[in-house]
């Protein structure tokens, strides 16, 4: 299940003539995970061009963190292959490692180093010269808002500031593709808007390639392409608008003085089905805004408010998945549990 | 104690380390090591930080083997009219209970490792493009300074139990120690790789630690043992590192026999040596099976 490559980031790009051309930032073929008899991730494929921000969602237990432990060489694969910014997930690991950023839900900081010391100490491990070390990590700091506690251990940060030098931590060492693994889960709101300031700037700058998974749809929305995938297939993989677009009506709510009324004046008009909810009328067209105006001219009640709903990623997350997303986040406790990446340190 | 400088094993070829790929294989396998001797110098160096932020391990570590010293010493002391070599109890145990600290502060170094694993920065070394083996290499290093340091703390208590140090004992114990805390690290971080939660390490360290210590000749004298416990002892590895430490420091101590040779020092040395390297070569290759 493949959907066409989206049209070039903005920004710069290298000349075709002078440079071979780009692989895909992410190339996954037929990618397969069993745990025993249990199959996690079933036979998926897809490809993240260079700057790209992918977007993973799907219910918890889909297979989200499975695929991205493969791609991240924390987890081997049963079958099928994958490159990660042109390098082999099986064959290639330390280059895979080298090349990426990894921002995870839960924390891996160590608490009783400072906030310096957490950069500096994943500055070495990645090879950032000593000399650079420095010049990276103050614009980091102060990018995140953290230059005045650098030198504080981490024990006495709140779960927002420790997740924002998660961040700058995940880039000191300027990685091809970055990955969000529910990067703001359990943030407040501003928190939240802070962190993706810095994404946005950091794609903007440094065309990073992100791949991120979230259970917030604002976040989802901001993706050039998502892909939903539930009990381990990709079920759905476009840009937000043409996934919104393939669920289709756009739901139009009137409230009005003689509900019956209005109810038998549209469905004469338009062939409409017009539903009696919650008090209002409810009507599915295709577009929304255009229909507004007509059915104001064949409506003699009085209309007290109308609204327009375009069908949002909670319709497409419903529909491929049976779910709503916040839905699907429900139980994060067994999810924990389940997660493949803590699980399979522990098992030692 | 140790302060830790920002300087870390490699200095030379920071130049060539980059995350963005170096462009032929040479200098991709000289960023490779370069990266991998600073892993090893900064995961040594993140033990000793944690050593100095967390004062009340360090107390601990010298609560238990002054107790012993002074009260256990003390008070047997006085049931013991004169130990082997001529030596009062006190002057016996001393080398005993600074092989005691050792052992315990090398193998509890160990629970890093658990811990790092527990909350979550194993994760962030295990995903670095570092080979595990360095990972190892700088906690068994780490484990092994942090253990030395607070050995060498109880070295004060040297002249108040009657035993003289002259520059060259002080130097022979200081190998001895680093031998001993070497092996014992080594030992530890394989139980490490092995255990999963820190309940289970505790009851392990009990289990393996208080037999390992009281079957070593730390507390008392080999000589003279009923046969089963002779036996034992002799077959126990940590009897000979015990006694390596112990005729470093008291020299007219006669060391362990068996069968009437007495085992030179200098085989003791190698004996601790090997074992260590043997258990460090296991612990390499358990950490590389974990994913």
């Amino acid at each position: 299940m493949m959907a066409a490559m989206p049209p070039a980031p903005d920004g710069p790009r290298p000349d075709p003539a002078s440079t071979p051309v780009r692989a895909p930032a992410v190339e996954v073929e037929h990618l397969v995970k069993r745990f025993g008899g249990f199959t996690a991730v079933d036979d998926v494929s897809f490809e993240v061009a260079p700057g790209e921000l992918f977007g993973f969602l799907g219910p918890n237990g889909a297979g989200k963190t499975t695929t991205i432990s493969m791609l991240c060489t924390l987890l081997s694969a049963t079958a099928g292959q994958a490159r990660v910014d042109g390098y082999d997930i099986t064959t290639q690991r330390d280059e895979v490692r080298a090349s990426i950023g990894l921002v995870f839900q839960d924390l891996t900081l160590d608490d009783y180093l400072t906030a310096e010391e957490n950069l500096r100490f994943h500055a070495v491990m990645y090879g950032v010269p000593r000399s650079q070390v420095a010049d990276r990590m103050m614009p980091l700091l102060d990018m995140v808002g953290l230059t005045e506690r650098k030198a504080q251990q981490v024990r006495f940060f709140s779960g927002g500031m420790k997740r924002r030098l998660e961040i700058a931590r995940g880039l000191i060492h300027a990685p091809r593709v970055l990955f969000l693994d529910e990067p703001t889960i359990g943030l407040d709101p501003q928190t939240r808007a802070h962190i993706w300031d810095y994404v946005d700037e950091l794609r903007c700058r440094e065309s990073t390639t992100m791949f991120l998974t979230t259970h917030y749809m604002d976040e989802a929305e901001r993706c050039d392409r998502i892909a939903i995938i539930d009990q381990g297939r990709i079920v759905a993989i476009d840009t937000p608008d043409a996934l919104k677009a393939a669920v289709g009506a756009d739901t139009v709510t009137f409230a009005t003085a003689d509900d019956a009324l209005a109810a038998r004046q549209l469905h004469d008009a338009f062939g409409a089905e017009v539903v009696g909810q919650n008090g209002g009328l409810v009507v599915r067209v295709p577009d929304g805004e255009e229909f507004v105006p007509r059915a104001f001219g064949v409506l003699t009640v009085g209309v007290q408010s109308v609204s327009v709903r375009r069908p949002s990623l909670d319709d497409v997350f419903i529909k491929y998945t049976g779910r709503a997303i916040r839905d699907a986040e429900a139980g994060a406790g067994d999810q924990f549990k389940m997660n493949p990446m803590v699980r399979g340190f522990r098992r030692g | 104690m140790a302060t830790p400088s920002h300087a870390d094993a490699t200095d030379a070829a920071d130049a060539v380390a980059s995350p963005v790929r170096p462009p032929d294989a040479a200098t991709r396998r000289q960023a490779t090591l370069t990266r991998n001797g600073r892993t090893i110098g900064m995961v040594w160096q993140r033990e000793l930080i944690r050593l100095r932020r967390t004062p009340t391990r360090i107390v601990t570590g010298l609560a238990q083997p002054i107790i012993f010293l002074f009260i256990l010493g003390a008070g047997l002391g006085s049931l013991i009219q004169q130990g082997p070599g001529g030596l009062d109890y006190q002057e016996f145990l001393f080398p005993g209970i600074l092989s005691m600290s050792i052992i315990t502060s090398a193998l509890f170094s160990a629970v890093s490792i658990v811990w790092d694993r527990e909350f979550g920065f194993m994760r962030e070394m295990l995903v670095a493009p570092v080979s595990r083996t360095s990972i190892v290499l700088g906690k068994a290093l780490g484990g092994g300074t942090v253990a030395v340091v607070q050995g060498l703390i109880l070295v004060v208590a040297a002249p108040i139990v009657g035993v003289d140090l002259t520059v060259g004992r002080l130097l022979l114990l200081i190998v001895s120690l680093l031998l001993l805390a070497f092996a014992m690290t080594a030992f530890g971080i394989v139980l490490a790789t092995r255990i999963e939660r820190m309940e289970s390490f505790q009851m392990v360290m009990t289990l393996v630690l208080q037999p390992m210590i009281f079957l070593s000749g730390a507390v008392f004298p080999l000589q003279n043992l009923p046969t089963w416990l002779a036996v034992i002892t002799h077959l126990n590895p940590a009897t000979y590192a015990v006694d390596l430490v112990r005729r470093s420091v008291l020299p007219d101590v006669p060391g362990v026999e068996i069968a009437g040779w007495v085992v030179p020092m200098w085989a003791e040395a190698a004996l601790v040596l090997s074992i260590g390297t043997g258990l460090l070569a296991l612990a390499v290759r358990l950490f590389n099976r974990t994913d």
